[in-house]
């Protein structure tokens, strides 16, 4: 049973229904406290799945709420995370670090928003593998800074004299982490910014009759989803505690992508599911892997391919992702027994041209 | 307000696209207040003027002026600050939003919390908040669409789309109005509701308009004044009756009649 | 003199390269042009060619020409299939879905690659294997590089011929400009597209064999795609001579960076070229600069 609401300040809050306080409180109590109840392996898992959402909540601001599609965002988890690890090494405390590193990697993503600012989906698209190729290669090059090929190990990080290390001491930072990034998106999604780069996404040129300075609204949609990207690999440094440039390639651009997109574009709810999805999906695989028919478990190379096999699925069958199938689930539940079919067919589309002719 | 130029006023504006000239040598005035109207047979320039003054164009020759303001090379965004806002032929609404949302983006011009504090949800971001949610409501009162206030325009008719358009519009609270063929797409219920809107927007908004448009009923229902436009290049000036009497207006719509001259709706 | 030999034969080894890349290219701006979708998997249609081609010539022992036009006919016929089983469904869903969808079929392909054929690189002869041809002057060419760029200028001038001079090259160019059109005109526009993508996988396909006695055949040659990429961009997205001349560009340069600059920069440049091709002229050197009308 839905409140009526009684004031515009009602439709401002984050949770808009009791019943929802109620229930992410629940689930929050069950995440504190699994450390305690769950083997050092399953906490290990949370950890990536926690990590894996935060660059996908700074992936999701960028190209599922402004539109901007990034095939080179692994390059901010690079910088954010070996900005903090170098930073520790200098012996700058740690709650200068993570911030700084977030800041760092802002600023990258403002270096790269800036020449950007005119290009559309495709184009952008490809100048931002291109800048994920080119970080890539300056981070294998520039040994002095980064250690090139052998690698950087990330130092302990310590807060008022405490070291936060093991899995635990992980599981929390990231926890703690994606609960701000996820307060602070939703900020953004309850103020004017969130409204800009929603009308950014859909219709530039009404965007900017509306008094939207694109430039400069694109320009931070790029520094703030960078930021929290780099935030996220300053956290993946201290989960795998040993950098290696080519581990930020084209593949990692691309799960990311594939959080978003899978998740469901433009939400948040999206970018924790596919979150999930893509961080457990090789334990998955390899749980099944001995008991699918016809002897694929033993073929290499099957994690990449069911990961393209159920991109492939998802996009022809479900484009609106997890967060699609799961909206459509709570609507089908809210008007059980009065629902219609109708309302859960997908819709004909017809291609719309980018093109002038 | 000097007396020769008017609120609003183009001198000597062209347009040329390569080697078409689009629009050419087109000079006129808007009074304040008042409701104008551009007509002309199809290519005529019309759009393109509109591009324009909302600076999607930059002029190839001549100039624009507003409120005693040059605008003929202001960047785009800034148009609505100015109190210029139009309504699009095709309706560019943001269709993955709902009606609300797409109002409360027409308030965006009259948003001064910066980033930071909407980063951390200030309660100065609060206040503005609830201030824009109230003019949008006013909007909605006024289009009479709260019905569909939550839904995401993707779902909404064709009809509700052209209000919904003029409601954003109407949220950047501006001075002058740029209605893009308002009635393109409408039953004649619908038109008339616009006409009554129109006149609304002109009586108690006291918002000028600038309208570009087909229907010849609607144009005479509301005009002040009427442009009459044909390959870029003006025909006539007038009142509605005296533009539709023009010969050459006539000639040009291609031996179109001229409505007889309608009574204005009181 | 030397000097000059040497800048010559980089350049003609970059051209020979830039080929391949326009070739791949070539595919791309084919797909692009007539349905706005952008194929991610156009390298792995070219690794599935050169597989394909392995098989026929070097598994089964077949005549080289033959076991070639049998690889183009069945990668063409795969890249129907492609489209008409699964790309038609997503027709009307917006770029970047399509985007993904084609990275995945890549990641796919790949897989299903190393499953048949194994990851092991693996070579088969050509009649242009380890021959060289002799300028003079000093110029030594491989007859592979030779090979490829005449194979090139061959496939390319097939192609313009189909395209301007028969009614089915004539039918595709109206249904990519024109689709609401074409279907009046009685044109079986969906047809047409799956064909289209047939001549794209077909034209990878030659990209592949004439590759062959340059480079080993293995599952990861699709890599090859982002240079292709870059070519594209840099000929302007919309135009096949673009494709080609872009690729060349991208191989040349490549060529020259990688002798003329310190190691480990022949990647490094071609991506910095377009990335600044995008930024300075993103619609490249043959493309149109096309506005939204409103």
């Amino acid at each position: 049973m839905s409140q009526f609401k009684t004031s515009y300040e009602q439709d401002l809050r984050l949770a808009t229904k009791r019943s929802d306080v109620f229930w992410y409180g629940l689930l929050l109590a069950v995440l504190l406290a699994i450390p305690f109840s769950l083997s050092e392996f399953y906490v290990g898992e949370m950890s990536f799945v926690f990590i894996y959402a935060i660059a996908g909540v700074g992936l999701m601001l960028l190209t599922g709420y402004t539109g901007l599609v990034s095939l080179g965002h692994a390059a901010f988890l690079g910088i954010g995370a070996y900005a903090n690890a170098i930073l520790l090494s200098e012996g700058v405390p740690f709650a200068v670090s993570l911030p700084a590193a977030g800041l760092i990697t802002a600023a990258a993503g403002v270096a790269i928003g800036i020449p950007t600012l005119r290009m559309t989906g495709l184009y952008l698209a490809i100048a931002t593998l291109a800048f994920g190729a080119i970080v890539v290669l300056v981070g294998e090059k520039w040994t002095s800074l980064t250690g090139g090929f052998d690698g950087f190990p990330v130092p302990t990080p310590t807060v008022l004299g405490f070291a936060i290390e093991g899995p635990s001491g992980v599981y929390y930072m990231a926890l703690g982490i994606l609960v701000l990034v996820v307060l602070v998106a939703m900020n953004v999604l309850r103020a004017p910014l969130g409204r800009a780069l929603v009308a950014i996404r859909d219709s530039e040129i009404s965007a900017q009759s509306m008094g939207i300075n694109l430039a400069f609204y694109k320009t931070v949609s790029f520094a703030l989803s960078a930021g929290i990207t780099g935030l996220a690999g300053a956290l993946f440094g201290h989960y795998v505690r040993h950098l290696a440039p080519d581990s930020f390639g084209i593949l990692l651009s691309i799960q990311l992508v594939t959080i978003v997109f899978i998740g469901g574009l433009g939400s948040l709810h999206g970018a924790i599911f596919g979150a999930a999805f893509v961080a457990l999906l090789p334990q998955a695989i390899a749980l099944v892997r001995d008991d699918l028919p016809f002897g694929i478990g033993r073929l290499p190379g099957l994690e990449p391919s069911l990961f393209g096999l159920i991109l492939v699925l998802v996009i022809m069958f479900e484009p609106h992702g997890i967060n699609g199938r799961w909206q459509k689930l709570k609507r089908w539940f809210l008007a059980f027994p009065l629902h219609k079919r109708a309302a859960f067919r997908r819709q004909k589309t017809y291609a719309k041209t980018d093109r002038l002719r | 307000m000097s007396g020769s130029t008017g609120y609003f006023s183009a001198r000597d504006l062209a347009m040329r696209f390569g080697g078409i000239r689009a629009v050419e040598g087109v000079s006129f005035d808007v009074r304040r207040g008042e409701v104008f109207s551009i007509i002309g047979p199809n290519g005529a320039g019309k759009t393109t003027i509109f591009n324009m003054i909302s600076r999607i164009y930059t002029p190839s020759g001549g100039s624009l002026h507003f409120d005693g303001q040059d605008i003929t090379s202001i960047a785009p965004h800034k148009i609505a600050r100015l109190g210029i806002a139009r309504t699009f032929q095709n309706i560019e609404l943001f269709t993955n939003a709902t009606l609300l949302q797409n109002l409360l983006i027409g308030r965006h011009c009259h948003s001064t919390v910066p980033i930071l504090s909407q980063l951390l949800h200030l309660p100065s971001v609060r206040r503005a908040e609830v201030e824009h949610r109230r003019r949008a409501e006013a909007v909605i009162e006024f289009l009479n669409v709260q019905r569909y206030r939550d839904q995401l325009i993707a779902n909404l008719p064709y009809g509700v789309r052209k209000v919904v358009e003029l409601g954003r519009a109407l949220c950047t609270e501006p001075k002058l109005l740029l209605l893009d063929e308002p009635s393109s797409g409408l039953n004649v219920e619908e038109t008339e509701e616009m006409a009554f809107w129109i006149e609304d927007i002109k009586k108690d908004l006291g918002i000028t308009i600038i309208m570009v448009e087909h229907d010849m009923k609607l144009v005479t229902a509301v005009s002040d004044r009427v442009l009459a436009l044909n390959q870029g290049r003006i025909l006539a000036l007038g009142t509605s009756a005296e533009v539709q009497g023009d010969p050459e207006v006539i000639r040009a719509y291609i031996g179109g009649e001229p409505e007889p001259a309608a009574e204005v709706a009181a | 003199m030397d000097d000059f030999v040497r800048l010559l034969q980089l350049v003609i080894n970059g051209t020979a390269a830039g080929c391949i890349y326009g070739l791949v290219a070539l595919g791309f701006v084919l797909i692009y042009k007539a349905t706005e979708m952008v194929n991610f998997a156009q390298g792995e249609l070219m690794m599935l060619g050169a597989f394909f081609a392995y098989t026929f010539v070097g598994l089964w022992g077949l005549n080289y020409w033959l076991g070639f036009a049998m690889a183009i006919v069945c990668t063409g016929a795969f890249g129907y299939l492609l489209d008409a089983v699964v790309l038609r469904r997503v027709i009307g869903q917006p770029q970047f879905a399509v985007v993904m969808l084609t990275l995945g079929l890549a990641f796919i392909f790949r897989a299903a690659a190393g499953a048949i054929w194994g990851y092991d690189a693996v070579g088969f002869t050509t009649p242009f294997t380890n021959r060289i041809a002799n300028l003079g002057g000093g110029v030594v060419l491989g007859q592979d590089n030779v090979s490829i760029i005449i194979g090139t200028v061959i496939l390319c001038s097939v192609l313009y011929l189909f395209f301007s001079r028969t009614r089915m090259g004539i039918a595709m160019q109206a249904s990519s400009q024109n689709q609401l059109a074409a279907y009046y005109m009685g044109i079986p526009v969906r047809t047409v597209f799956s064909l289209i993508w047939a001549i794209s996988a077909g034209v990878a396909a030659v990209a592949a064999v004439l590759l062959a006695p340059v480079q080993m055949v293995d599952v990861n040659m699709g890599l090859i795609g982002i240079k292709a990429f870059a070519a594209a961009v840099l000929g302007g997205f919309g135009s096949i001579p673009g494709a080609l001349v872009g690729g060349v560009i991208v191989g040349v340069v490549e060529q020259l960076a990688g002798y003329y600059l310190p190691a480990g920069s022949m990647e490094l440049t071609s991506n910095i070229v377009l990335l600044s091709v995008l930024i300075l002229r993103p619609q490249g050197l043959f493309g149109q600069v096309i506005r939204k009308r409103v």
